[in-house]
């Protein structure tokens, strides 16, 4: 059939109608599309192109490498060290890293249950997240997977800082430890430092570590590097190295620290050295100790379980946490409160039958025959407690706690440690405040001999002692200098107790000492340019029942541990010119005079000799033992000459 | 109008074809292809052995294609293109049993080293076979209701095979595509606007019936079409590709970030970026003048296919050149209209442009057709 040419010319004009409206149609469809396009393209590029930055750009922290801490003569006591580890991507070893890792514990051990254990959590976590396959290898380890790496795919070799303790655990309670930031850490810190939502961050927990924790943090470097979107590294665009944290450097003495650890063993004792002029702290130590390495690097839950369950308490800082009552180290306080009120003078003698009867009850001096007549300085040198109950009924608590307090008891002293204890310098307002009762008389003459309410830290002691030798309100300090800027040390003001008191006291811590019946006559230093004055105190942890009364007083020796009376010394050294304080707490340690005083003298001969004490400064009878006991420790030697071993 | 009708004297014979045809098509055509390979390097990280060297093969095997189509006589086509659209139904069918046997979605047929997918194939035979009606039907009969049922039954008959494979996006191009050869041929418009007002109450009532007993779709459907309306919703599921597409169009500003500086296609943010989303490329690195400059080139090829359409006295080839340019509009309009968030994602390449061998193949056979129209066209 053929078309006419008049059906071709109808045909014609309607295909150019329709080819038109089709052409229309096009044209405003492209015009759409290139309006949307200019829109996107010009109007709101910027936006768009903030956005792709966001994408691709991302900013990678560095964890700044954290400040050194040293003891004052220069060695380290928390550094830094190489931590190597290995990590492996899942996407990177193309998704099965069984034989990787089967291939990896032909290099480093790795037991099977352990691979067990890795294939699980690769399960579990994203393709692209590095999981740590094995922590803390040796340089051989890390080298020989370094150089294996072509047949390790997705292994990754990295090499970390990490703290370390290299003392252990001398500095254990002094330093605390770091730990990783848990969700705990970040919600009490005001709007916290990016740099601790790294993983694997460390942040100082408890101790010095804790406390000058900003000091020591140091700041974040960061890299800016273009990720893809799977947050894959592309390339590195610039990178800005962090600053390291300040270097501190603490008033301790690391060789000095580690004697009296070594010194007081697997006694749980406290022993708190402290400068009498410029309140710096030389030793301040805690035993039984634990390592803080362990809780840097994950402590096992047995370990950590055998440190809790441990009656000796290795994980408390006893000598600034813990507080005991200072028996009869706290008589210095209550005399001087008679001496400064004018209650009595160093001449003024009460007479000691044994005991004092109060109101029907009989307070019983530590000798039960009794003293006979005493003054002020025999009052010291015997430890009489008939006399400070008599003195106690005329002075008063309230004069006694404001004593107490002007010593350095029952105050808060500030130190960048955990949990300073307060104490407690008990007094009537206190005890309505805290027991809602009246005070009676009875509290003062327990109080009077550092029983009862009275409860006071080694920390306390020390300066309490130092004080009394100086005259001066000396503080403790800790930190010596930081990033070698040296602290100042404050010029303490004169204490608000008059020379002629201290000077009573003092002679009476002499006698202690030194005179022929001095209870610590046996702890003497026998170096006339060493002489130490010191008291004694033995504080009772238990009530005695009627029953025991009535059986009669029960040797130390025959009670179980746990209910023995704690040991306390106090003393300083040389008594002209006193340089240190120090005090002692031995737990459940017995008497102070034999459990305490002689490990404080060898303590503090330590320290004043800068090195093991001489045998020709300790009474003869001493001297054989003291040696034994030096042959069995195994001292630290600091390698280098130490320079700058000032004790200043 | 048979061929006899052709004014054979006129047309052109022999090797002479070659000074008909239409050069300056092939000209805009190469040059997109060239956009394509520069696009491709730059995805491929300055690689040509990625993308770049297989799709520059595919283009010359393409070109010879279609210069090849243009020497064939306009009557051949019409002759085959019963035969054409049936063959191409038949191997629907066998795609659609093997799809069933190989318990997946299969849409290819493997004939020695050639893979055929016959979807494809329907688009042009479809157009042919089309046109071929249009060319026969006297033009009174055009707008008649049983007139028009019959090119809607060949439309919807490989369109539902296409469905079953399932693939949403090729059976809406072939409905399209049907439509703008109906179109074309006169077919009244109150059809057309009838199927558009039932389409658009359709997705009304679908949108409505959401929370209600009678809902129509599922959860997860009216999620993806929230998805859709709004990509932020849900920014690393669904909404992910568009956002990210959307990112990189738009942060290609006036100029653009530069060749092989797009950070998003390089950093691999873009999905698909050698394939569907090949524009946002082009956009990121070359801006709002090389995006509007490949929109200008597809303007331009459309026009001289036009124009060419209107110029032509015959109906047939009138009708293949509208309905192939239309179907190659669809395909670039489809493919920037999702890329720039005005359309639901669904996987469809940019032509000429995108890295795919079938793509381009069946653009080339379809613009051989056009050439050949040009050709042949009674003078």
């Amino acid at each position: 059939m053929k078309k006419s040419q008049r059906e071709i010319m109808d045909s014609s004009r309607q295909i150019t109608r329709r080819g038109l409206l089709l052409a229309g149609i096009q044209i405003g469809t492209v015009t759409t599309l290139a309006l949307k396009m200019r829109s996107m393209q010009l109007d709101h590029a910027e936006e768009y192109r903030m956005l792709a930055d966001g994408n691709s750009i991302k900013i990678r922290l560095l964890p700044p490498s954290r400040g050194l801490i040293l003891d004052r003569t220069g060695i380290i006591i928390a550094g830094n060290e190489q931590n190597y580890r290995v990590t492996l991507t899942r996407e990177e070893a193309g998704g099965d890293v069984e034989p990787v890792l089967r291939r990896l514990s032909q290099l480093i051990p790795m037991t099977e249950a352990r691979i067990a254990e890795l294939m699980e959590e690769f399960g579990r976590r994203s393709a692209i997240t590095p999981i740590v396959l094995a922590d803390r290898l040796s340089w051989e380890q890390f080298s020989a997977i370094a150089v294996n790496a072509p047949s390790l795919p997705g292994v990754t070799p990295e090499s970390a800082l990490s703290r370390a303790y290299p003392r252990a655990g001398d500095f254990a309670h002094v330093m605390g430890y770091v730990g990783p930031v848990s969700d705990y850490d970040l919600s009490r810190i005001e709007d916290p430092d990016p740099v601790l939502r790294l993983p694997d961050f460390q942040l100082g927990k408890i101790g010095v570590e804790g406390r000058m924790e900003e000091v020591l943090r140091g700041k974040a470097g960061a890299r800016r590097v273009e990720v893809n979107s799977q947050g894959r590294e592309m390339r590195q665009l610039s990178r800005q190295e962090g600053e390291q944290g300040a270097t501190l450097q603490l008033t301790v003495d690391a060789a000095l620290q580690n004697y009296a650890a070594q010194r007081m063993g697997e006694e749980s004792a406290a022993a708190v050295v402290m400068d009498c002029q410029t309140g710096e702290l030389i030793s301040i130590c805690s035993s039984p100790s634990f390592d803080p390495n362990k809780f840097v690097r994950g402590i096992s839950s047995p370990e950590y379980r055998a440190l809790m369950d441990h009656d000796h308490r290795p994980l408390a800082d006893k000598t600034v946490q813990g507080v005991y009552p200072p028996g009869s180290t706290f008589k210095m306080v209550t005399l001087m409160a008679g001496l400064e009120a004018g209650v009595i003078n160093a001449g003024t003698r009460y007479y000691c039958p044994g005991h004092t009867e109060l109101g029907g009850r009989r307070f019983h001096c530590w000798r039960r025959g009794g003293h006979g007549m005493v003054d002020a300085i025999k009052s010291l040198e015997e430890s009489c407690d008939v006399y400070y109950y008599e003195l106690a009924q005329r002075v008063g608590i309230d004069r006694i706690a404001i004593m107490a307090r002007k010593l350095g008891l029952g105050v808060r002293h500030d130190l960048p440690m955990s949990a300073v204890a307060v104490g407690i310098a008990p007094d009537r307002e206190w005890k309505m405040a805290r027991h809602g009762q009246n005070w009676q008389v009875g509290d003062s003459l327990n109080a009077s001999i550092g029983q009862g309410f009275v409860l006071a830290s080694p920390l306390q002691l020390a300066v309490m002692t130092a004080r009394i030798a100086s005259g001066r309100e000396v503080r403790p300090q800790l930190v010596r200098s930081i990033d070698g800027v040296r602290q100042a040390v404050p010029d303490y003001p004169a204490l608000d107790i008059s020379e002629a008191s201290l000077r009573v006291a003092r002679l009476g811590m002499d006698a202690v000492m030194n005179s022929a019946r001095g209870t610590a006559r046996s702890s003497r230093i026998t170096r006339e340019d060493w002489r130490m004055a010191g008291k004694t105190g033995t504080s009772q942890v238990r009530n005695i029942t009627a029953a025991e009364r009535a059986r009669g007083v029960i040797s130390n020796d025959q009670l179980p541990w746990a209910r023995r009376d704690h040991a306390l010394f106090v003393a300083y050294a040389p008594y002209e010119a006193p340089k240190y304080a120090i005090s002692l707490v031995v737990e459940h340690g017995g008497g102070g005079s034999t459990a305490a005083a002689p490990i404080a003298r060898d303590i503090l001969l330590f320290a004043l000799n800068g090195g093991l004490p001489p045998l020709d400064a300790v009474p003869s009878e001493a001297r054989a033992g003291l040696e034994a006991r030096h042959e069995a420790m195994q001292l630290f030697q600091p390698e280098a000459p130490r320079p700058g071993r000032s004790r200043a | 109008m048979s061929y006899l009708d052709y004014q054979v004297a006129q047309v052109p014979t022999g090797f002479r074809k070659v000074l008909y045809i239409n050069w300056p098509l092939v000209l805009l055509i190469t040059a997109v292809c060239c956009i394509g390979f520069l696009m491709l390097y730059s995805v491929a990280g300055g690689r040509m052995d990625t993308w770049a060297e297989p799709q520059m093969i595919r283009f010359a095997i393409g070109m010879v294609v279609m210069l090849g189509l243009a020497f064939v006589p306009m009557w051949f086509w019409r002759g085959i293109s019963v035969a054409a659209y049936v063959v191409c139904f038949l191997m629907l069918v066998a795609v659609d049993m093997f799809g069933v046997i190989g318990m997946g979605a299969q849409r290819w047929i493997d004939i020695g080293p050639i893979r055929i997918q016959p979807s494809e194939l329907m688009k042009i035979a479809l157009v042919l076979l089309l046109a071929a009606y249009y060319d026969w039907l006297p033009l009174t009969r055009v707008s008649r209701p049983l007139w028009v049922l019959v090119p809607v039954l060949l439309i919807l008959a490989p369109t539902a095979l296409v469905l079953m494979q399932p693939d949403l996006g090729t059976s809406i191009m072939l409905v399209a595509g049907g439509g703008i050869v109906m179109f074309a041929a006169g077919v009244s418009l109150w059809y057309f606007g009838a199927v558009i007002g039932a389409a658009v109450g359709l997705v009304v009532t679908i949108m409505r019936s959401r929370g209600t007993d009678w809902q129509l779709l599922r959860d997860y459907q009216f999620r993806r079409i929230d998805t859709f309306l709004d990509p932020t919703s849900d920014p690393l599921g669904a909404g992910y590709n568009i956002i990210q597409s959307q990112i990189a169009l738009g942060s290609g500003g006036l100029s653009g970030r530069g060749f092989m500086q797009g950070t998003q296609s390089r950093l691999n943010f873009l999905p698909e970026k050698h394939t569907d989303f090949i524009f946002t490329v082009l956009s990121e690195e070359f801006g709002f003048i090389g995006a509007s400059s490949l929109l200008v080139l597809y303007m331009l090829i459309l026009g001289f296919c036009i124009y060419s359409a209107l110029t032509n006295r015959d109906r047939f080839a009138s009708l293949i050149t509208l309905g192939i340019s239309g179907t190659f509009f669809l395909y670039f309009a489809i493919n920037m209209a999702t890329v720039m968030g005005l359309l639901p994602a669904k996987g469809s390449p940019l032509p000429l442009v995108s890295y795919g061998g079938t793509s381009l193949m069946i653009l080339m056979l379809g613009f051989g057709l056009v050439q050949s129209a040009h050709v042949h066209r009674p003078r």
